[in-house]
Parts: C-alpha cells; structure tokens; sequence
C-alpha cells in the first residue's frame, strides 16, 4: 500500500478556558489515500471542523494540539515552524470554509484575489498568473470568467462565490482539499452542483478530500470512506457503502436511521434522544452512554477503544467479545 | 449598547413585578461584584471616586478656610507655595493664591461645586432624555421622528458647543439679573440639554421592544392603562444601562462644568469651581507658581479618570457582549 | 447613486433649516437687533424709528426668510462688541481655525492609526498596554489641562515653543498662513497636539477595535488557509477592511475638532473663529454666536455629505447596492 497522502495519528486538541482546559479532540486517528475522499460526520460540536483545522495549522490560541501526530505524505506537520507550515496552507492543503459570502474579501477584486494567492505559492509573473487565474475560472464552471476575474464578490451568487473559493483552494494544485461544511450555507439546487465539482476535481487531479459536514446524504453521494464523529473521537470508521447500509455503533445507527429515503416513506426517521454533550462536561466512559439504547455498566466507566470490524472500525463495547464475523 | 438592553428585557418580561428587586439583586451577586473584587484599577478608582464625594461633602469641616468669603482671606498670605517648599506656612498644605486663598481649600469648595454640578446636570439631563423617549418610544409617528430627528442632529455637535450656545442664550435674556446661584442653574442646564440623547435613545429602544409584547395587548383588552404596565416594565429594565451612561456622562458634565469655567463663561471667581480655579491659576504658571494651578488640575484629573474607569467597568461587567 | 446623494442632500438641507431657525431665534428674540446699531443712551423713539427701519415690525416668517437670505450671502448683521460686520470678523479669524483643525487632524489620524494598528496586532506586548492607558488619559484630560501642561513644560519650563499665537504669518490673498514661516509652524506644534489627542484616542480606540474585529472576520481566516503572508494578511486585508470606516469616522470628527478648538484656541490665544465664539459667549455677543452656530454647521453638514458619496466612492459593495436603488 502506498503511503497515504493525510495521516492523523491520536490527535489531541484542548482550549483552556477560563473553566479549565476543554478537550475538544480526544485521540483521533485516520488515513487518506491520493484521490480518495473521506467524509467526516457528526453533529455540531463533535470535532468535525477543529480536526480540519488542526491539519491545516489554524487552530487559534486558546485551542492547541496537545499530542498526536499529522502526517503530510510523510512530512510531519503538526510542529513546523509557522512559516514553514504558511507555505504547505494553500500550496499543498487548500481549504474551502463553509460561507463562500464571507469567505472572500469584499474590497478586493476576485481575480486579484486568485492571483495573489497564485503568486504567494507559484513563482509566475502577473500576466501569468492572471492567465492562470481564468483558467481556474472556467475550471470550477464560471462562464466568461476572463469578464468575472474583474468582479467584486458581491456581484457573484452564492453558488458562484463558492466556485471561486473553490479555485482559491486549487489554484496551487494541492495534494489535500479540506471542505468544511461547503455546501451546507447554500441552496439545495446548487449543492449538488458544489458536490460534484469537488468530486471531479478531486478525481481529475488525484488530490485527497477530506470533507467535513454534519449531512450524511452529501457523504454518501461523494465519499469513498466515512469517520463518524461524536464528543470529539470517531465513533467508527469505513468504506461509505458499509457504513451506510450496515452501521456498526449505536450512534452510527441512529445517523443512519435519519436519512429520508425514498423507497421507504412509511417508515418514521429515527431520533437519537438528548443531545450531545458540552465538552465541559463529557460524561465518564464512552461518551455516548448516557444517549444509547444498549448501555451496560462497562460502557459507564471505561472508554471503548477503537476494534476492526471487517473494512470498518468501531469504538463500542458491544463488539469487544463477539467474533469478528457476528458483528451488528 | 442598546441591543443587549433589549435581550437583557425579554428575560425580565416573565415577572414584572420583582424586575427591579431582580436586577439588583441579580446584577449585586453575580457577575457585577465578581468583576469588581477582580479588578484592582477598579477598585482603587471607586475608593478615589468615594472619598472625593466624601471631601466634597465635609469641605466645609475638612477646609481650614471658607476660600468664598472674602472676609477670611488675607492679602498677607497670598502667593505662598505649598509646605514642603523652603517658602512653605503652615497651615497652607498646598499653599495659597495670589488672594491668600488656601488651595487646598478652595479645592475642596470647587470640588463641591463641581461634582453638584455634574451629579445635578446628569440627572436633570437623565429625566429629560428619559422622558423624551418614553414619549417618542410610547407614541411613535410624528411625535418619535421629530424628537430622534432633534436627537441625531444634536448628537452631531459637541456637548459643549451646545453648552455654551445654551449659555449665551441664557444669560442674554437673564441679563443683568444673573448671580453666582443663578449661574449655578444655568449649568446644570446647559449641561442638561447636551447630554439627554443617550438616555432618550436607550428608553425609546426599550420601549419599542415592549410595546409590541402580548401583555401590553392583553392589558389594554382587560382595561389597564398600557402606559402605566409599560413603565413597571421599561424602567427596570432600562436602569443597567442608563447606570453606564449616567457614569460617563457624569465625567462628561465635570469636564464640560471645568471647561465652561475654564472659558470663563461658567462660575464666578468668587464661587470658583475646579474649572474657575484653574483659570486662576493660570494666570500664575508664567511667575512660576505652579501650585495655584496644578493641584487644581490634578484633582480634577484624578476625578474624571476615576469616574471614567468605573463607567468603563460598569458598561463591561453589565454587557459582557462588548468584551 | 444619484438619488442617494440627492436624498443626503434633502437631509443636509433640513439640518441646515433647522439650524437656521435656532440661529435666526437667537438672534431676533434673545439678542435684540436694535442693539447693533444704538448705544445704551438712545431713546426709546429713536429705537422705534431703527426697529422699523430694520423691519422688525414685519410679521416673524419674513424677518426668518430677509435673515436667510443674508445669511446665504454670508451677511449675519453687525457685532455688538466690535461694531463691525460679523462676516468679515469670521472671514478673518477662519483661516487659524482650519489650518489648526487640519494640523491636529493629520496628527490625530497619523498617530492614532499607528497606534491602533500596532495596539491590534501585538496585543499583549507593554507598548500595547501603554497605548491602551494613553488613550484612558486621553479621553479622561480635559483638553485645557492638557494645554496647560504642554505649556508648563515646553513654553515656561524648556522655553522650545511659544506659549500663545500664531506666530509669523504669510498672506494668500484673503487667506492667512502660519505653515510658511518657522515662528508660525513652531507655534502651530502645541496647540495642534492639544486639540488633536482627544481625536487621536478615539482614533486608535476604533482602529484598534475594527482590526480585531476585522481580523476575526471568515476572509481573513480564509486567506490564512490560502497560505498568505502575515504581512499580506495583516496589512493588504486587514487593514484596507478596517480604514474604511475609522476615515469615515475620522471624517465626521473633522466638524467637531472644528467646534472644539474653540478650548484649545483659549488656552493658546489662537486667533480664531473659537476664540471669537467665547469672546461672543462671555460678552453676550448675540449676532456673533448665531453666525458661528451658522458656519460651524455649514461645515459639519458639508463634511458630512462629502463623506456619505466617498464611502460610497470607496466601497464597492456600496457603489453598486447603491447604483441598483437608484
């Protein structure tokens, strides 16, 4: 197996507060491969957007990584010096945020935008990376992008707006895309679109997407693999068909269990009860006890680690003394 | 400001009739004192502020002349520089004015005009701003634009241009007929009219919100007087932030006071305020004699900033948003 | 575009009407006209004779309209004090008034620019916090004091700086200036500073405000995750976002550093429309303030349109949102 392009190995991230120091990550580990998409889900709060932002280097004091590793093809990262790591941000990771309205500078011209980044991380002259610039346009699907590369970004739709953070995000050729949440501040009808985009980017150029969102429609129509996240660790990982169709923890079921589908329009969608927990006050044990059906005494004091199950990986108790081929 | 006054209302809605016990007692035990223990400046600037207003208050004890009567002044005494200097007398601790005034004394005076200036300017300024925004805020239409209309353009123009244009005006009707305890009223009105906007803008958006609220229906549909019910309401809620302004505004009036005395257009020699003496003592800082001015001066520093740093606690500690 | 000039100049006009009543009332019912042209010894038949002679027996809605007409002339009647037309003392004694206004404004902006921008960026460092206290005594030293002081150190004390006047000045035409003569920039330093840190500490308070709040904004975490320099960052993004609305505001201020040199010109005898004004005040001078109050907010209200149509200039978002209502 080759190496893989993003590596996370038991990746710790707190935020001291004025409370005492908030775990906001708690020991999670992933791999992705060259022009493989991972989709990471969970609730709001779960993780998600912090582990996106711990690879690209923007966790904000007071939030640190307090232990763990990431790994970029092989470089380590997550202790470069911040210059260093400036230089890997848009160059060798593009991030796309999940507002493309407020994402880009307003004052400043779109294609002046493009072209500064382009510059930042290429070594080309302006003409040439203007050239660039448009090309990237029509790339992501701007018509006549060598007129919209003049436009400020208001006078773009949302749809629109977010294609162009998206060539913001490409313009260097990145080996990883991370997408936090992109599509989720837009229309229904141009989610699609922003979906498949990133999807034939990602193909055509063979860059790994790691794509954060808390929808598991968007997940299963883009992903290769899944992490499901809850209380800041991965509930349990795999290939998307697996975990879609035969979801392992209790929590992956319950996610599972919301997704409206068409075929069965009788059937009510699942609730999980309660909500997750503050990160202030997790509860001991697995984290989701207090909300699971099948909780027995063991899950109220010791964490579950993460067992394989198959191609799928999964954080539960209920699986520790069962042959591996019984499980769910 | 005024945005958080309004969530801050909505919680209150549910019991009117303990929102003012609940916000004293609310804002007394919780957050308010926290801060406050927690803050040193704060700390030292209320002990400053407190024993200002006590000096102020026991002038008349503490000082050991009346600087306002002439008869106690001494032309023997005058110019002498304060105690610790070679050409020190006792008792004149921070010396005397070319009238043989003690400047500690007349310090103490000033500063009781000053700060019954300021206090009785704020709170003139505070029921009138109040009392226009509960009118422009209950009635609306016409009645609100011309009053917020008046609002914004004097928001415009300094304080204290209005201050000195209500001034001239003041005296030119009252003409010769205008005394020291009459010149006393027409600085807490000049001061009144500069500084009502903020209390009025506060009040009206107060108002605006809980007009609209189903009690305000639902008493009118059973007879009660709307205006009434709404006052028991607005009033409370309001009192955290006009508490913010009236602080500032309290530092503003005692500039605006000095600053008017200062020009010369405020109190009289004979009944100096800080401003009045520092006008005095300014004549007398090219001889050398600092002490007539400075000390004034640096009371009135130690005052304002005080009173500034309280007001910039109490604005952070009732509306933790604007941190 | 157009109609929204066209409506801030409806507003501005509206301002300048009401202003023009406050202006005409003071000068018709607290000040008596008739006292501009008798002496205190004059009958009261010959005061008949000038008060008819002046139209002051005329109904009140055309005195207003015969006193805004002079007014729009720049003629605001005659000084009680100085027994000269008031627009030719104010003529006189405007251009000390602009050319210290403009001097503590740049000071103000450049400084409080600096300050602000540094104060946003290192937040924590010493020279921040020192800013931060400066900008408390800023706002807490009543500006007089701080003249006083300035004069105590560097007039009485060092003797670098003159302690009152404008020095030498050079005559443009009808215009007067101290910025051409050594004696007259020296004497522009104190009284500039004076009437500027009080703008300087709102300035750095706001830039310093904005920036972190700019800096807090998604684009520029964003342009963060393209990889951009700091410096790029810092000062292309940051700060071009946080400038628009401190030189909006700086804008404005200009009316109100206007209105209060009227402090500063006392304290350093500064030969200005502020100077005039307290004199007015002080002497009951009535046709005097109601011209001041006129001029002065002739200016306010020019700045502020002048600034509405160059935020609008300046802003892209604006110029088009603004071009579609029109």
């Amino acid at each position: 197996m080759t190496e893989p392009v993003l590596s996370v190995r038991d990746l710790h991230v707190e935020f001291a507060s004025r409370r005492g120091t908030l775990r906001a990550i708690d020991g999670v580990s992933f791999d992705i491969a060259k022009g493989e998409v991972l989709g990471v889900v969970g609730e709001s709060g779960a993780g998600k957007s912090v582990t996106g932002l711990s690879v690209i280097g923007l966790i904000d004091p007071p939030g640190r990584i307090a232990g763990g590793e990431i790994h970029l093809a092989g470089l380590r990262i997550d202790n470069l010096p911040p210059e260093e790591m400036r230089r890997i941000r848009g160059k060798r990771i593009g991030m796309i945020f999940q507002d493309p309205l407020t994402s880009l500078n307003p004052l400043y011209r779109v294609g002046d935008q493009i072209v500064e980044t382009i510059r930042t991380h290429l070594n080309l002259s302006e003409t040439a990376a203007r050239r660039r610039a448009i090309d990237l346009l029509a790339e992501v699907g701007i018509p006549a992008p060598e007129k919209r590369i003049d436009g400020y970004p208001h006078e773009f739709s949302g749809g629109m707006r977010q294609r162009v953070v998206i060539a913001l995000a490409i313009c260097a050729e990145p080996e990883l895309i991370i997408a936090d949440e992109p599509t989720t501040a837009l229309d229904v009808s141009v989610q699609a679109q922003i979906i498949s985009l990133i999807k034939r980017l990602g193909r055509d150029h063979g860059t790994a997407v790691m794509l954060v969102t808390h929808d598991m429609g968007v997940i299963a129509e883009t992903s290769d693999r899944v992490a499901v996240m809850y209380a800041g660790r991965i509930a349990e990982i795999g290939p998307v068909q697996d975990v879609v169709k035969n979801p392992l923890h209790p929590y992956a079921k319950g996610l599972m269990g919301a997704i409206p589908t068409l075929a069965g329009e009788d059937k009510r969608l699942v609730q999980i009860p309660g909500s997750m927990p503050r990160l202030s006050a997790i509860p001991r044990g697995c984290s989701f006890n207090p909300r699971c059906a099948f909780a027995f005494d063991r899950c109220r004091v010791e964490r579950p680690e993460p067992l394989p199950r198959g191609a799928q990986s999964v954080a539960c108790h209920l699986y520790d003394n069962l042959p591996a081929e019984s499980a769910a | 400001m005024s945005d958080a006054v309004v969530s801050n209302s909505d919680k209150q809605g549910a019991q009117p009739t303990h929102a003012a016990h609940g916000w004293f007692s609310r804002a007394l035990d919780s957050d308010l004192f926290y801060s406050f223990r927690r803050s040193k400046l704060t700390m030292v600037a209320a002990a400053i502020t407190v024993l200002f207003f006590l000096l102020a208050i026991f002038a008349s004890v503490l000082a050991v002349q009346n600087p306002f009567d002439p008869a106690q002044l001494q032309l023997i005494n005058s110019r002498i520089s304060p105690l610790w200097t070679a050409d020190g007398q006792s008792p004149f601790l921070l010396g005397t004015d070319e009238q043989g005034r003690d400047v500690l004394s007349a310090i103490l005076y000033g500063m009781r005009i000053s700060l019954a200036v300021g206090v009785a300017g704020v709170i003139f300024a505070g029921a009138l701003g109040i009392a226009l925004g509960l009118i422009a805020g209950y009635f609306g239409g016409a009645v609100d634009s011309v009053i917020m209309r008046i609002a914004d353009v004097q928001l415009t123009f300094p304080a204290i241009l209005i201050a000195l244009l209500v001034n001239g005006i003041a005296k030119s009707i009252l003409g010769n007929r205008l005394d020291a305890t009459s010149m006393l009223a027409v600085l807490v009105i000049s001061i009144g009219l500069s500084f009502w906007v903020g209390y009025a803008r506060t009040v009206r958006s107060s108002v605006m919100v809980e007009k609209n609220k189903d009690y305000v229906a639902a008493a009118q549909l059973i007879g009660l007087p709307a205006p009434k019910i709404m006052l028991r309401h607005v009033l409370p809620n309001t009192m955290g932030p006009i508490l913010v302004i009236a602080t500032i505004n309290l530092a503003l009036a005692i500039i605006t006071e000095a600053t008017l005395s200062f020009l010369g257009v405020g109190l009289p020699d004979t009944m100096p305020s800080l401003g009045t003496l520092i006008r005095i003592g300014n004549n007398y800082l090219f001889a050398g004699e600092w002490w007539i001015v400075a000390f004034p001066g640096l009371a009135l520093a130690a005052l304002i900033l005080s009173i500034n740093l309280l007001g910039d606690w109490l604005r952070d500690a009732l509306n933790p948003k604007l941190r | 575009m157009l109609a929204f000039t066209l409506r801030r100049a409806v507003q501005a006009i509206g301002v300048m009407f009401a202003v023009g009543i406050i202006a005409f009332s003071m000068f018709r019912f607290a000040g008596d006209p008739v006292n501009q042209i008798v002496s205190i010894d004059t009958s009261a038949a010959e005061r008949a004779i000038v008060r008819k002679s002046l139209g002051l027996d005329d109904p009140v809605p055309v005195q207003f309209v015969r006193y805004f007409a002079d007014a729009a002339q720049f003629k605001f009647g005659v000084s009680y004090q100085f027994r000269q037309p008031v627009s030719a003392l104010l003529s006189e004694r405007m251009p000390a008034t602009l050319e210290l206004a403009i001097c503590a404004t740049v000071f103000a902006m450049v400084f409080g620019i600096l300050m602000g921008v540094y104060s946003a960026l290192k937040r924590d460092t010493v020279l921040a916090k020192l800013f931060q206290a400066i900008s408390l005594i800023g706002i807490s030293l009543p500006t007089f004091l701080i003249g006083i002081l300035l004069i105590y150190l560097f007039a009485v004390t060092l003797g670098w700086l003159p302690s009152f006047g404008r020095g030498e000045v050079v005559k443009l035409g009808w215009w007067t200036t101290g910025l051409l003569t050594l004696s007259g920039l020296k004497a522009l330093i104190m009284p500039s500073i004076t009437l500027g840190l009080f703008q300087m500490t709102l300035i750095m308070r706001l830039v310093r405000a904005e920036m972190l709040e700019v800096l807090r904004t998604d684009y520029i975490r964003f342009a963060r995750a393209r990889g951009l320099t700091t410096r790029a960052i810092h000062f292309g993004h940051a700060l071009k976002n946080t400038l628009i609305p401190v030189i909006t505001v700086a804008g404005l201020q200009f009316g109100s550093v206007i209105a209060f040199s009227i402090i500063t010109e006392t304290v350093f005898q500064w030969p200005g429309m502020g100077l005039l004004f307290v004199q007015a005040v002080q002497n009951v001078d009535i046709p005097i303030m109601a011209a001041y109050l006129l001029m002065v907010s002739l200016i306010f209200v020019t700045i502020n349109l002048v600034v509405d149509i160059l935020y609008t200039v300046v802003d892209p978002r604006l110029r088009s949102t603004v071009g579609r209502a029109a």
